[in-house]
């Protein structure tokens, strides 16, 4: 079994937004919406504040509470890879997953459906990498199998300091900033 | 300090979350109003006895207007869906771990409930409707002849009628993404404050059917075209003062859990504490206080302390706060809850 995920370096990312136009381009993402962005935080005090730059989007939880609120089954995790998507024909729009979700990650589409990354599953399941991580100029994004102890996000994870978003949340997202 | 920026501008989602409105917080107020309309029909029709006509407002015009006070809920939820047109595939499936699915088949439960209770004792509280359709009256005869029948009604209106009070709390209650919303003790909160709105809209009913010397002016219009219409008896209003005291103990249970849910919050993670402020000195301070506490608790609980001391005549006021209070309680919720959220911590 699979386990896919994203490793980003935030060392490297100066948040160019080259990830988001190409997902913008790839999934064809409406105009005024977006499924992946940059968030930049800046934390502590002089004369020591430090700056961090994320790549941000759905962290295909491997305990979704998208997938375990949505009434009709439209929020499923897919095999392989255990991604988190949305089945536009069961999705019935009660923003029930969008409320569940502590990242903020789903949109209503314009059709009427819950929309969100899906780490280009159609790229994925060719065996390339998403968009994003595609188009990357600094190569700061990778996309991989964690339970492949060989892949190179398994490599990263196990040698450098990594941290994911508000883990306190309980969901085990799987998208990793090395810091 | 933390300095945040983002490039995000999803629409209901920045630059402040607001996915669910009116409608939500409507369909929950009233989903809750009929579970209470459910439960009391349902322990009226097991503890009365026969042709006891104090019950009717319980067992007959409460679920009747449970059926469509329902309607227009599901209406109000209905209009909230983005993607109105696959609304049937919510019956397509059962998902076990979705409060929403669990609801959405609840539903289904509560119109029959209803129905049958309302048709039991139906010929009586509404003579002229009977006269017009018989079956009504064979109908209404076959239930009453089967004593097993009558009590699984009864427990059918009162375990239908807990299920869907509590899931209409449950459902934001599972939302852990939303602190605020994320307690245990939403479901029984939202039950018993359905409860008290249920008592208050029954128990003001029978107010409009009071002696005239103590009916207030202002219902004479309303109860006097109300008969004409449905040529009926005139309801029994013994029954006012008991569910003046019931409304009276669902509202302090009810006070009594938002004070354990405020507890659980202040004494729980900081993002917990961070949802409890928004009610305790933020930005939704003065409408839980003013609205919720204040016009939708304590003023009533007073006013039918008076008037089961027999100190004030029996009027429309409390009934009208309780519902008003109720109503407030899900607003105040659905907004405060989606203001509610983690926060952001890198390490």
């Amino acid at each position: 079994m699979s386990l896919y995920a994203m490793v980003i370096d935030t060392r490297r990312c100066v948040g160019c937004q080259d990830c988001v136009a190409a997902c913008k381009m790839e999934n064809g993402v409406p105009t005024g919406y977006t499924r992946d962005w940059i968030t930049e935080t800046v934390q502590g005090e002089f004369p020591s504040p430090w700056m961090e730059i994320r790549s941000e989007r759905c962290n295909h939880c491997d305990n979704p509470p998208c997938v375990a609120c949505c009434p009709t089954g439209a929020s499923h995790t897919h095999e392989p890879g255990n991604i988190v998507l949305v089945n536009r024909e069961k999705c019935i729009g009660c923003k029930a997953c969008l409320a569940a979700c502590p990242y903020n990650a789903r949109f209503i589409h314009p059709d009427g459906y819950a929309d969100k990354c899906t780490f280009c599953v159609h790229r994925v399941e060719r065996g390339l990498d998403p968009a994003c991580v595609a188009v990357c100029p600094t190569r700061c994004m990778h996309f991989g199998d964690l339970d492949d102890p060989l892949s190179e996000v398994s490599h990263l994870l196990a040698s450098r300091p990594a941290h994911a978003l508000t883990q306190a949340a309980g969901t085990a997202p799987r998208i990793y900033y090395l810091s | 300090m933390i300095e945040f920026t983002t490039t995000r501008h999803n629409p209901m989602i920045d630059p402040a979350l607001h996915l669910w409105g009116w409608e939500v917080a409507v369909y929950l107020f009233l989903g809750g109003l009929v579970a209470g309309l459910m439960i009391i029909a349902g322990v009226r029709l097991l503890v009365m006895r026969p042709k006891e006509r104090q019950a009717l407002v319980c067992c007959t015009i409460g679920p009747l207007l449970g059926l469509v006070l329902l309607s227009l809920g599901m209406g109000a939820l209905f209009l909230d869906l983005e993607n109105k047109r696959h609304v049937w595939r919510l019956y397509l499936t059962f998902q076990a771990t979705s409060p929403m699915s669990w609801g959405s088949w609840i539903l289904l439960l509560v119109y029959p409930a209803l129905l049958a209770n309302a048709l039991t004792h139906l010929p009586e509280a509404i003579p002229a409707l009977t006269k017009r359709i018989p079956l009504l009256v064979t109908w209404s005869d076959f239930i009453l002849a089967r004593t097993r029948l009558v009590v699984a009604i009864g427990f059918s209106n009162l375990a239908v009628g807990a299920g869907l009070g509590i899931y209409t709390g449950v459902l934001l209650g599972t939302l852990s993404a939303h602190p605020l919303w994320n307690s245990s003790l939403l479901g029984p909160l939202f039950l018993f404050s359905g409860l008290s709105a249920a008592a208050a809209l029954l128990h003001g009913i029978l107010v409009l059917t009071l002696p005239d010397e103590e009916l207030p002016n202002f219902a004479d219009f309303l109860l006097s075209t109300l008969s004409r219409w449905s040529e009926s008896k005139p309801l029994d209003a013994r029954i006012a003062p008991t569910l003046a005291q019931a409304d009276n103990s669902f509202l302090t249970i009810e006070l009594m859990l938002l004070g354990l849910f405020l507890i659980g919050h202040l004494t729980s993670t900081e993002a917990a504490q961070q949802g409890a402020y928004l009610l305790l000195g933020g930005p939704y301070t003065a409408a839980f206080w003013v609205f919720v506490v204040g016009m939708g608790i304590a003023t009533p609980v007073l006013l039918q302390f008076l008037e089961l001391r027999h100190r004030i005549r029996h009027t429309l006021v409390p009934a009208v706060l309780v519902l008003l209070g109720s109503l407030s309680l899900r607003f105040v919720m659905v907004y405060a809850g989606q203001a509610s959220h983690w926060p952001i911590v890198l390490r």
